[in-house]
């Protein structure tokens, strides 16, 4: 399980690295999202991996074998607020392309 | 709380006094007050009620100051103390001493007699409210640095005063002269300002405590202490700046810029004489060393023969004054250097009668400059015939001011002759400073000489700008009469009229080392005597070989008019905040986003690999858990996804968005997988939000294909290559540092004590949500509020937005459908498009009221299961969000009127009314209260104050999202009106 979530991180990151590089507005939106989606799985994984365990409070179980809730209230927090970011550069994106003609991230209109 | 003996408590109540040391907080709080109150008045044109609020502050703390007089005589001082902030063992504390009452005094007192002069100083065209504002202001800030009893308080009060000088020179601000020379005065008093907290902040580490009290007592042990220099130098700078000393003399002479009373009151009487307050203030602590004499006698009798020096060559008559200002604080911290009881007695003496003298010729050059309309002393002259009241008041002033016998000036720079001549600490400075004092006083004499003579006699003058000066209104002229008067009185019975208040304020700084001394004029025939004689006469022969000369020479003394200090000064600030600012971001800045992203990516991973690097990574023994199969082919598929939504980004945009929906899936079914629905939830539909959200930009976003771009080049290759290569790193680093950390024990951190206390303490079994409603609410509470800012900063982003012009055409997709309806008979334009996936739409409208049940239900079972305001919101703005799908923006809102506004004001309302509602019961912020209610149908249900918070938080999410969400839709909509206006244009070119 590890493994194969410590890979899927790691890809979501390089192509997201990958991506926020770019000179296009458009890739580095995308790049945001899936360097999101990394950062999401990273800290959520802090508080351990399990599966099956019950998420909510349920008597009789031990506190000792639920899930970690404090990784998940981050994460869910970080969820909304990545939306928001999301939303704020779409729009900036857009002023700029509207504004400068171009999408490129510092609005010149040369290819590079 | 307060130190006052018994016995003095009986005194007060003889003359009246029943406020016990509390007069101390009225005195420091009424000239704010009135300062405020002033302010109130902006509006009105009239000068009469500020002017009467003001003088009526000042009389008022005139009189609280008189009426406190015996409670400070016989070196008693008055305390009251306040908790301030008990953590670092700082308490508000004032403090009223015979030193203090005196400068309480001069405060209180001339700021009254300012108040009257400026009441008809002050034109119809200026506004005269805001001017008395500040003015009380400033005095109130003054009254705080004469009563701080802590010494971080003092500072504080010492930067509010320079902020108010900084506004009262500047209060003409139309005239650039003022704005430079306020920001120039700013910039010095508070720099030094700064130096100075540095300053006590090191005395108070010394003493381990910031109480003045203890400060003082503390003078050996702060001595003897290793930092005792670098706080000495630290307080000098302060103290220095403040009071205009060499070298930072410069920004006096430009503060003249600022209305006359200000000069009066600030820049003579009241604020550059904080730094000798400071000065003798601290002495008991700080003085006595041969650093503080070397420091303090250096830059005091230098500044005492350059500002004399200065003075005579000045053509500004307030020039002239401010140069004497500068000679006359540098001899009082000459007098201060030297250590001995009695130099400090004189200094203090000198404080009080310079005050007086200058404060009336400030007030006298004022009213000439009101009638003749010029300062320029080769302008003016024979006023003596138009106006024999104010001439003959300056006259006096001046001579008190030269030092001459029967005066108040005369009897300071007598003690300071006969310490001059003492022998203190035997060193260079202390041998010639006999010859300086003498030299000093004859410059002086000269410039009060030319002052009186250049002004009042000589021809009648030719040329003013005013036509026909004569007296001014009489109330203008009482304020100078009665500092006249003052001198004079000083000047022949000083030990009756002044001999109690000196005596107060040496026992307030000296304490049992008060010396005896006596005040009189005659004290025999003496060396300081013949020292001032020969100061006369020899001031007088210089004016007399000096008078053709300066007739008519140029602004400044020769040689050094070519070195000013204010063009240093404005090299110094160019270059530091121009050349330099400028020279580092063209080395180090950049204004394009790739390299700024790079260095932040780069930092990153450096950051994060430094710490394994330092602390040798020990790698561990690869354990193959065992992968279960289905779950690795998920996120096989997810892993391809990810990559060709990098690879397709570029040119296929709308393929790159449906592989990040993918990726986003992927992720969500991994949430349920490891026992996260909360996430999962809020994820998935996240995830629908921004797909729709991107696809509705996508329409803006130019067309882009491989055919067309321009090929790459081999620098950009190279590029590439970097990025490819930082990617690689970045990903396998996290690849490690997740595995590492996922396979690591999880420590016992804070999650126990959530999950112990969530049902016991916030009342609900889901914990994740708990956590954001109850434990973290306030975090909560932050982040709806950025929420909100965001689709706020989007609406205000989108109202201005016009597309690029080659997305101004209507798409290909629609121009097909539109001809296609066009050439039928049967249909008209726009069908295609409204029929088009007809029954899905038939569907989703359908869909609208289950979906806000669902929303409901979300909402209400988040307490205690998967679900919770976050959710619920998003769900509710889908429901919004699949209507404008179904049937069009048009459509959507002819029946259904959302006001997300509404929505976000009232969900952030809720949440803050939530949390503030705790005080009430007499808890902090967001405490949250719980019980279970029976309710009939739905049986028996939770009902926690954090249930109304989380319908805050949902009703601010529904807000925002579906602010932002028809913000955007709606440009295409916009998009015809702007079409019609470009139609409109073209068509009239």
């Amino acid at each position: 399980m590890e493994i194969i979530l410590s890979i899927a991180i790691g890809v979501m990151t390089f192509c997201g690295v990958w991506l926020i590089l770019r000179p296009r507005t458009y890739q580095v939106i995308v790049g945001l999202s899936l360097l999101a989606y990394a950062v999401n799985l990273f800290i959520f994984s802090v508080g351990g991996v399990k599966t099956n365990v019950p998420p909510v409070l349920v008597d009789g179980t031990a506190t000792a074998s639920l899930a970690d809730p404090v990784p998940q209230a981050l994460v869910l927090t970080a969820i909304v607020i990545g939306f928001a970011t999301t939303a704020l550069f779409l729009v900036v994106l857009l002023a700029s392309r509207g504004l400068t003609g171009s999408d490129h991230v510092d609005g010149r209109s040369d290819p590079s | 709380m307060c130190a006052l003996r018994p016995s003095k408590r009986t005194r007060n109540r003889n003359i009246g006094i029943t406020l016990g040391p509390y007069f101390l907080l009225v005195l420091l709080v009424l000239p704010f007050v009135g300062s405020l109150a002033s302010a109130f008045f902006l509006k009105t044109s009239s000068r009469v009620l500020p002017s009467w609020t003001a003088g009526g502050v000042s009389l008022a703390c005139l009189l609280i100051v008189i009426a406190s007089y015996p409670s400070i005589t016989e070196g008693q001082v008055v305390r009251l103390t306040f908790e301030w902030i008990p953590q670092l063992g700082l308490e508000f504390k004032l403090r009223l001493d015979g030193f203090a009452w005196m400068f309480a005094l001069l405060i209180a007192g001339i700021g009254l007699l300012v108040v009257i002069y400026a009441r008809y100083y002050m034109s119809e065209e200026d506004s005269v409210p805001r001017f008395f504002s500040f003015l009380l202001a400033f005095m109130g800030a003054m009254m705080g640095i004469v009563l701080s009893g802590n010494v971080i308080l003092l500072s504080i009060f010492w930067e509010l005063t320079s902020i108010f000088s900084f506004l009262l020179i500047s209060y003409w601000h139309n005239s650039s002269a003022a704005r430079d020379g306020a920001r120039m005065a700013l910039t010095v008093t508070g720099i030094g300002g700064f130096c100075l907290l540095v300053g006590l902040l090191l005395l108070g580490n010394i003493v381990g405590s910031y109480d003045l009290d203890k400060i003082l007592e503390a003078g050996d042990v702060i001595r003897a202490h290793s930092l005792y220099v670098p706080a000495l130098v630290f307080v000098l700078l302060g103290a220095l700046t403040k009071s205009a000393q060499f070298p930072f003399h410069f920004w006096l002479p430009n503060a003249m810029a600022a209305p006359t009373p200000v000069s009066a009151y600030l820049h003579s009487a009241t604020m550059v004489k904080a730094g000798v307050f400071l000065l003798a203030r601290m002495s008991p602590a700080l003085s006595g060393s041969y650093e503080w004499f070397i420091l303090v006698g250096a830059a005091g009798m230098i500044t005492l023969l350059l500002g004399a020096y200065f003075a005579m060559f000045q053509q500004d008559l307030k020039g002239l004054l401010a140069y004497s200002t500068i000679s006359h604080l540098g001899l009082i911290t000459t007098l201060l250097s030297l250590g001995s009881p009695l130099a400090t007695v004189a200094a203090i003496f000198h404080m009080l009668n310079h005050a007086t003298f200058k404060a009336s010729l400030f007030m006298a050059a004022g009213i000439i400059d009101h009638e003749t309309g010029t300062r320029d002393m080769r302008k003016l002259s024979g006023l003596f015939r138009f106006m024999p009241i104010t001439g003959t008041l300056a006259m006096v002033a001046s001579a008190a001011m030269a030092g001459v016998p029967l005066l108040n000036g005369f009897l300071s720079k007598e003690m300071f002759f006969a310490e001059a001549v003492e022998t203190h600490a035997d060193s260079f400075l202390d041998r010639i400073l006999p010859y300086v004092a003498t030299l000093a006083g004859a410059f002086s004499v000269a410039y009060s000489l030319r002052f009186i003579h250049t002004v009042f006699f000589g021809p009648k003058p030719v040329g003013l700008p005013k036509e026909k000066p004569h007296e001014p209104p009489h109330w203008m002229l009482f304020p100078i009469e009665l500092l006249v008067v003052a001198c004079l009185v000083v000047g022949v019975i000083p030990a009756i009229a002044v001999g109690p208040i000196l005596q107060a304020a040496a026992m307030g700084v000296l304490g049992p080392d008060t010396p005896e001394y006596s005040l009189s004029i005659w004290h025999g025939f003496n060396l300081p005597l013949v020292m001032s004689i020969v100061a006369l006469v020899a001031g007088a022969l210089i004016y007399i070989l000096l008078r053709n000369y300066l007739a008519q020479c140029k602004d400044g003394a020769p040689v050094f008019r070519r070195f000013r200090g204010q063009r240093i000064f404005e090299r110094i600030l160019v270059e530091v905040s121009w050349r330099w600012a400028r020279l580092a971001e063209r080395r180090i800045g950049t204004r394009k986003l790739q390299p700024q992203l790079r260095w932040v990516v780069f930092t990153g991973f450096v950051a994060g690999l430094l710490p394994l690097w330092l602390s040798g990574f020990e790698p561990r023994p690869f354990v193959f858990s065992g992968v279960d199969k289905a779950f690795a082919a998920i996120w096989l598929i997810g892993i391809c996804l990810a990559l060709g939504t990098a690879f397709l980004a570029k040119y296929h945009r709308l393929a790159a968005l449906v592989m990040l929906g993918g990726v986003g899936l992927i992720v969500c079914v991994t949430f349920v997988w490891l026992s996260a629905p909360d996430l999962a939830i809020t994820q998935l539909l996240v995830e629908i939000i921004t797909t729709v959200l991107i696809l509705l930009g996508l329409r803006w976003l130019p067309k882009r294909n491989e055919i067309n771009d321009a090929p790459i080049t081999v620098r950009a290759r190279l590029r590439r290559f970097r990025d490819l290569g930082l990617a690689v790193c970045c990903g396998v680093g996290m690849t490690f540092v997740s595995y590492a950390v996922m396979t690591m024990p999880v420590p016992d951190a804070i999650a126990t004590y959530f999950l112990e206390n969530a049902y016991s303490q916030g009342g609900g079994r889901n914990v994740v949500n708990v956590i954001l409603v109850d434990f973290r609410g306030f975090d909560t509470f932050g982040e709806i509020a950025v929420l909100g800012v965001v689709a706020l900063t989007v609406y205000a982003l989108l109202r201005r937005f016009r597309p690029a012009d080659d997305t101004m055409a209507m798409p290909e997709q629609q121009r097909a459908q539109n001809r296609f309806d066009e050439e039928r008979p049967d249909r008209s334009a726009g069908d295609t498009a409204r029929d088009y996936m007809l029954i899905p739409s038939v569907i989703m409208q359908w869909l609208f009221p289950v979906i806000i049940m669902f929303a409901v239900y979300l909402f209400l079972r988040g307490h205690d299961m998967p679900g919770g305001g976050f959710s619920a919101g998003l769900t509710l703005s889908l429901a919004f969000l699949l209507q404008y799908l179904a049937g069009g923006t048009r459509w959507a809102e002819d029946r259904i009127r959302i006001l997300p506004l509404r929505w976000m004001g009232a969900g952030l309302l809720t949440a803050a009314l939530t949390g503030i509602g705790a005080w009430a019961f007499g808890y902090p912020f967001l405490t949250s209260h719980f019980q279970y209610v029976e309710l009939p149908l739905v049986g028996k249900m939770p009902a926690a104050t954090a249930l109304l918070f989380d319908l805050g938080v949902f009703s601010l999410v529904v807000g925002s999202t579906v602010l932002i969400m028809v913000a955007l839709a709606h440009q295409s909509i916009r998009i015809n009106r702007l079409r019609a206006i470009d139609a409109a244009k073209t068509k009239e070119t």
